[in-house]
């Protein structure tokens, strides 16, 4: 089955048996590697990327259900040369250690942080209680989307 | 994991999904969020042959109050009815339902519907729906009925739904003054199903007594139960401590809960008591007669 999508903003296609998952299309077609497969059972969310802006878990989704739709996984967060102000975030609050659930929660955080810009510790908490971190017990990760809201508050990119 | 290989078909309408449900019978499923149905088919517990997707059907996200029924579309998502300003001012208890299911990104997908249409008698919109006196819309080849929520449940994972008919609404009655409901859950971490979980709606009369109650119990029983005894109680009463605490217990003694990994029966049981009691407190002070 063909599946056609614009993923960071360059259209893709790929032919594609319906049972094929999302975030199968993403790594293993598409080659973008950037999509961690974590628990493959809807709890982890490393597989995060954006659907149509809204982040999902592309392990849960079939690839044909993205057909005609934009995805945004996390090698679409950098631009030009330039991390997005989560990512510079993630860094310079020690947001990670392992590193392996970051694209999932830098992606959860890119969306939040668009509807949400001025966040307190209690919505960060709950926006990012489908990523599960294993490392850092959340609290330099929360630094770190603290850190992104205010810059781009500040009308950082 | 993958799912076991299936024909998907992507109807335009709900009369095309209908058709094809009724070609394919028993071996067909409705894809609508699919966030407890593709686990399902990953870990191979269900292996439909035929995946009916109905997510490019046009107009079936809304969310909206018309003739005094609030109506949730089959394709409303949890984080719809979340960020509905129409459901945050006037059913809290919609928030209270959504906000504890899965987590944040799988209600971006969930769908409201098809947490009833699912049949699991852990999904907690049931509960909630059974409080609230609502119905679905089950549409079909023959045409479409409606089924009070309370006569859906017909035991874990069965539904009144026929093999052809497929769950295009819900339908809510408009809370009429002083109503308030809540709905509490209790699980040990995000995501989880719950240990148990209430809703309760009430109305209350201008002088103070309950004029209408619904109470509907999570996770405790082969289906999702509505405790019509602590409801009877109810009727006509002034919410006092008193006869919280003789609901709460009544809807304890309704509950049917099993003994797993989240707790033993007894246990399971005093939760339903608590719950209760501390979910009239919050719908009488929602229904404004907390003083």
């Amino acid at each position: 089955m063909l599946v056609q999508v614009t993923i960071n903003g360059e259209k893709r296609e790929a032919e594609v048996e319906p049972r094929f998952l999302l975030v199968h299309l993403i790594r293993d077609v598409l080659r973008l590697t950037g999509t961690h497969i974590g628990c493959d059972t809807t709890h982890c969310g490393a597989c995060t990327v954006l659907l149509d802006g809204r982040p999902v878990k592309s392990c849960t989704v079939l690839a044909v259900q993205a057909h005609g739709k934009e995805i945004m996984t996390v090698e679409g967060l950098e631009q030009d040369g330039k991390l997005h102000a989560v990512q510079e975030g993630f860094w310079q609050e020690h947001g990670l250690q392992c590193g392996f659930c970051t694209p999932g929660m830098l992606m959860t955080s890119y969306a939040f942080l668009k509807k949400t810009p001025k966040p307190t510790e209690d919505e960060i908490r709950w926006a990012i209680s489908g990523n599960l971190c294993r490392c850092t017990g959340y609290v330099n990760i929360v630094k770190s989307i603290e850190y992104a809201a205010a810059k781009l508050r500040e009308g950082g990119a | 994991m993958i799912p076991a290989a299936f024909e998907y078909s992507t109807p335009a309408s709900i009369k095309e999904a209908t058709a094809l449900l009724a070609k394919h019978g028993e071996d067909a499923k409705i894809l609508s969020g699919g966030q407890s149905l593709i686990p399902l088919m990953k870990l191979r517990l269900a292996s439909p042959r035929h995946l009916i997707d109905i997510n490019r059907i046009p107009g079936l996200a809304y969310i909206q109050e018309t003739d005094g029924v609030l109506r949730i579309g089959a394709l409303a998502r949890e984080s719809d009815l979340e960020e509905s300003n129409l459901i945050r001012t006037k059913y809290p208890i919609l928030v209270d339902t959504s906000k504890v299911i899965a987590d944040p990104l799988v209600r971006n997908l969930a769908t409201v519907c098809g947490n009833l249409a699912h049949g699991d008698p852990a999904n907690d919109h049931p509960a909630t729906m059974l409080a609230l006196g609502a119905e679905v819309v089950a549409v079909g080849q023959k045409g479409e009925r409606r089924i009070p929520v309370a006569g859906f449940f017909s035991g874990p994972f069965a539904t009144a739904l026929r093999a052809d008919e497929i769950l295009t609404e819900i339908r809510i009655p408009v809370a009429a003054p002083r109503s308030g409901g809540a709905y509490l859950k209790l699980e040990r971490k995000v995501g989880d199903f719950a240990t148990a979980g209430v809703a309760v709606q009430v109305t209350l009369s201008p002088n103070g007594t309950c004029e209408r109650v619904g109470i509907g119990l999570t996770n405790v029983g082969p289906t999702p139960i509505k405790a019509k005894r602590a409801e009877g109680f109810l009727q006509g009463k002034r919410l006092d401590e008193g006869t919280i605490k003789q609901v709460a217990q009544l809807a304890a003694e309704e509950s049917q809960p099993t003994a797993d990994f989240r707790g033993s029966t007894e246990y399971k049981r005093d939760l339903v008591r608590v719950l209760t009691a501390r979910a009239l407190r919050k719908a009488l002070e929602r229904a404004g007669g907390g003083r």
